[in-house]
């Protein structure tokens, strides 16, 4: 176990347990999401920086996380089985989708395009769904203008008692540790490797008789799976989702994160997504200048100056520390 | 008499216009070791490609250990035991030299026995030292020998090298050379080179393909005197000893 | 058959409309395969260029087909000699970059000129056909973008320029030998591909209005044209456009404009899958 992720590992739980002692309320709910937008990270980080598969889509299922636990929480009420099927779902249409592009060989710009197609496709038709006819058993979808009120996370088996904020915060940083250290014992078991050699050479794992195609539609599924489970983190956060979880704007994000904080490792798209969202809510309650106007100098500053993303060149920097260090004479 | 490892019946492979490999005819013994040569477009990187389904035949049939797999999928050829060293180097170049027999030998062999056959491999191509450098580091000819070993660590039935020796220095060829014949005391190989010099140290029956077709199949000796093998092919590769 | 006509006009404004958005575009990635993610904000910025410039007493034809061009033209060639220029072969970079370049667009747009700009009106008026009228504009549109098409095809094909262009793009360093300048010709046919998405945002601002965020609704639409098209710029696009340009305007009249939408993505995907290399991958392989 590198020291790397015990570190993590052990700064989260830090995190996890001393923050509800020294934040108020409203700052409580912003680590929250920020929690939960750091699973969806993980879902593209492990995807396209392990697996090697321009996913340019992962909203499609953070967003069709967050509607079937919206439809499954209304109808019944409670949340357990809303938070299952909002994971399964996903994961199932993940599945499907993979199948579809991996057995008919479609790789790199043009599976780019359809899986950004696939989220366009869900914007398009669940933004259209406002009217009493667009319903699914006695949940309205409501169109562009999303469902509210929607029942937050109780004990499972018990409906009437919902989860505080500072109980829902143990909760999705629970989910944010099981997530990380999940992924880094599956990258670092035998079909965790045989993900990377395909990223590295897709031909020559075929030729050792692995089935590229299905390690491919494999570790989609399992990042389809997580994204919709940030999905349900979210829905549950608002108590709200709306047609934008499947937007060009969320699914762009969604690839920001992964490249600011480093393609190719796991803590990377969590630094990054954290460093984005905190920016963005900083830079939205500010009047100076244009928020777009910041972010687009942030970017094109962090890509002239820092093109590894945060983790690699930190990872760099501290490489070039250590020769430095190792090539003085000794003392 | 045991039966073949390898029969290719009329197998063929047209593009377009031109028929890259025509009507070939092959037959490989259990451990047999062939070498494959011929000048550059006889066809020969194009039948290794057939042979590991990486391309699909326009017509003929190719039978391994009695199995017809025309048109098989490339891996479930592999699973099968064909190994295949390509003659452009394809290799994990992010990854360690020991992670390569690692992930050769893990698919067939639990954890433990997969590490070990690396360490015994890792010996037999002689870089246990450079056991953990990344393999996109590493010189031409020590990456042919990883690829070398990767495949073996496979444990594959018939094993198919397409220029094994290039870029190699001439003790490099030497070790290549030993090293095959080693491999083909348990092993049947089709060895594709141009180095007549490593195809001496090795050969036994030699098949001489050109335009697609075979042209002749018989010993060095034989081949290295035969009129229209030399017109199309030593005679300007310079047949002296 | 007045219903028939109409329907066939409507398909030839979808098609035009998706070969105007897709162009410049299909020049810049297919010829340098560059994803510059700020293609939608180069529309924009010709729509606005073409509207102030209007508002100031020029010709709106002139603005539209001359100012808009220029303007953008110039931008492209500035943002790649400062930005893409850098990030030749680094995909990853340059989607930051220009994602980067967008927001940047946007916001500066928003900052100078707010959050809404007056527009204008599209002239030409319209033609009465049996029950239904039709918008002359449109047919102008359809007259545009086959232009455009033409005019690519003949510039690559026919002018030694198109010649050097192409033959950079293949080999650079084969190109460098012969003696042409391979940044001089990306920062010619990045502008070039600016300037004909300026166009194209400059004709297409009276019908579809500009705000800031105007580019967002077809950045996604260019791209999936571009790439289901293939490697072949003018085949690609043409014929991408023209496919998915039908299936899109025919089941909008079917259905509403939004299943219209979702059919225009579920032909790129359906396409994708039966073609993984895009429709110039297999079908006119190897022409422009």
């Amino acid at each position: 176990m590198s020291p790397g992720i015990v570190v993590t590992a052990i700064l989260m739980i830090g995190v996890a347990v001393g923050t509800p002692l020294v934040v108020d309320q409203f700052e409580l709910l912003q680590l929250t999401v920020f929690a939960s937008m750091c699973i969806l990270a993980l879902s593209l980080g492990v995807v396209w920086g392990y697996g090697g598969i321009l996913c340019f889509g992962q909203s499609a299922f953070f967003g069709l996380g967050g509607y079937t636990y919206a439809v499954t929480a209304v109808n019944r009420g409670e949340s357990t089985l809303a938070i299952g099927l909002g994971i399964v779902v996903p994961a199932l249409f993940a599945a499907l989708l993979g199948y579809f592009m991996f057995y008919g060989r479609l790789s790199d710009v043009y599976l780019g395009v359809i899986t950004l197609s696939v989220t366009l496709i869900f914007f398009n038709l669940v933004n259209s769904t406002a009217g009493d006819a667009y319903r699914i058993g006695s949940a309205r979808l409501n169109g562009f203008n999303g469902m509210p009120s929607l029942p937050t996370f109780n004990v499972p088996g018990d409906p009437g008692r919902l989860l505080d904020p500072t109980e829902t915060f143990y909760l999705v940083m629970a989910l944010l540790l099981i997530v990380y250290g999940g992924l880094h014992l599956l990258l670092a078991s035998h079909f965790g490797r045989v993900v990377v050699a395909v990223r590295e050479n897709e031909t020559r794992c075929e030729l050792l008789g692995y089935d590229v195609r299905q390690v491919k539609l494999s570790i989609f599924t399992i990042g389809g799976g997580i994204a919709g489970l940030a999905g349900c983190l979210f829905a549950n956060w608002g108590a709200f989702v709306s047609p934008t979880m499947f937007s060009l704007s969320m699914t762009s994000q969604i690839i920001i994160w992964v490249i600011v904080g480093g393609l190719g490792t796991l803590v990377g798209p969590i630094i990054g997504c954290l460093i984005m969202q905190y920016l963005a809510t900083a830079l939205g309650t500010q009047q100076l200048a244009n928020t777009n106007l910041i972010f687009g100098v942030i970017f094109l500053a962090f890509v002239l100056l820092v093109p590894r993303g945060i983790v690699p060149s930190l990872g760099v920097l501290r490489a070039r520390w250590l020769r430095a260090r190792s090539s003085r004479p000794a003392a | 008499m045991t039966p073949p490892v390898l029969e290719t019946h009329g197998l063929s492979i047209r593009f377009g216009g031109v028929e890259a490999v025509r009507d070939v005819n092959l037959c490989l013994a259990e451990r047999e070791l062939r070498c494959l040569i011929g000048p550059n477009g006889a066809g020969k990187s194009t039948l290794f490609k057939l042979l590991t389904g990486q391309l699909q035949p326009t017509a003929g049939r190719i039978v391994f250990r009695g199995q017809d797999i025309t048109g098989h999928h490339t891996h479930a050829i592999a699973r099968r035991g064909i190994g295949i060293k390509t003659q452009v180097p394809n290799l994990f170049d992010g990854l360690t030299v020991r992670e390569h027999l690692w992930i050769s030998a893990r698919r067939t062999n639990p954890a433990r026995r997969a590490r070990e056959i690396a360490d015994e491999i890792l010996e037999r191509i002689r870089l246990t030292g450079l056991a953990d450098s990344a393999v996109g580091r590493l010189a031409h000819g020590q990456r042919q020998w990883v690829e070398l070993g990767t495949v073996l660590a496979g444990n594959p039935l018939l094993i198919l090298l397409d220029e094994p020796a290039a870029g190699m220095t001439h003790d490099e060829v030497a070790r290549t050379a030993e090293l095959v014949r080693d491999i083909n005391q348990t092993h049947a190989l089709i060895v594709v080179e141009h180095d007549m010099q490593f195809v001496r140290m090795i050969a036994r029956t030699v098949t001489v393909m050109h335009q697609g077709a075979v042209l002749v199949e018989d010993t060095m000796a034989r081949i290295l005197t035969n009129r229209t093998v030399r017109d199309i092919y030593l005679g300007k590769h310079g047949g002296g000893a | 058959m007045d219903l028939v006509a109409v329907l066939g006009l409507e398909i030839l404004n979808g098609i035009a409309s998706l070969v105007l958005i897709s162009v410049g575009l299909a020049i810049i990635f297919g010829m340098m395969r560059v994803i510059n993610l700020a293609h939608g904000e180069f529309l924009m910025l010709g729509g606005y260029a073409a509207i102030i410039a209007t508002s100031h007493g020029v010709n709106i034809w002139i603005s539209m087909l001359v100012v808009a061009p220029i303007v953008v033209g110039l931008i492209g060639i500035v943002a790649e000699r400062l930005i893409i220029r850098v990030l030749y072969g680094r995909m990853i970079d340059t989607l930051l970059a220009t994602w980067g370049l967008s927001l940047f667009f946007i916001g500066l747009v928003t900052t100078i000129f707010g959050n809404s700009v007056a527009g204008i009106g599209a002239p030409l008026g319209s033609v009465a056909v049996g029950r239904y009228s039709i918008s002359l504009y449109r047919l102008f549109l359809v007259g545009v973008a086959a232009a455009m098409v033409v005019a690519i095809y003949a510039v690559l094909r026919g002018t030694r320029a198109g010649l050097l262009a192409r033959a950079t793009m293949e080999n650079p360093n084969m190109a460098a030998a012969l003696g042409v300048s391979p940044p001089r010709v990306y920062a010619t046919t990045f502008g070039v591909g600016a300037a004909l998405t300026g166009l194209a945002g400059g004709v297409l601002a009276p019908i579809s209005g500009v705000l800031p965020t105007v580019g967002a609704a077809y950045v996604a639409k260019a791209f999936i044209t571009v790439i289901s098209g293939g490697t072949a710029i003018v085949a690609g696009t043409a014929t991408a456009a023209g496919l998915f340009g039908t299936v899109s305007q025919l089941v909008t009249y079917l259905t509403t404009p939004v299943i219209g939408e979702a059919g225009l993505l579920v032909a790129a995907i359906l396409l994708l899958r039966v073609l993984p290399h895009g429709i110039t991958g297999r079908i006119f392989r190897g022409s422009l």
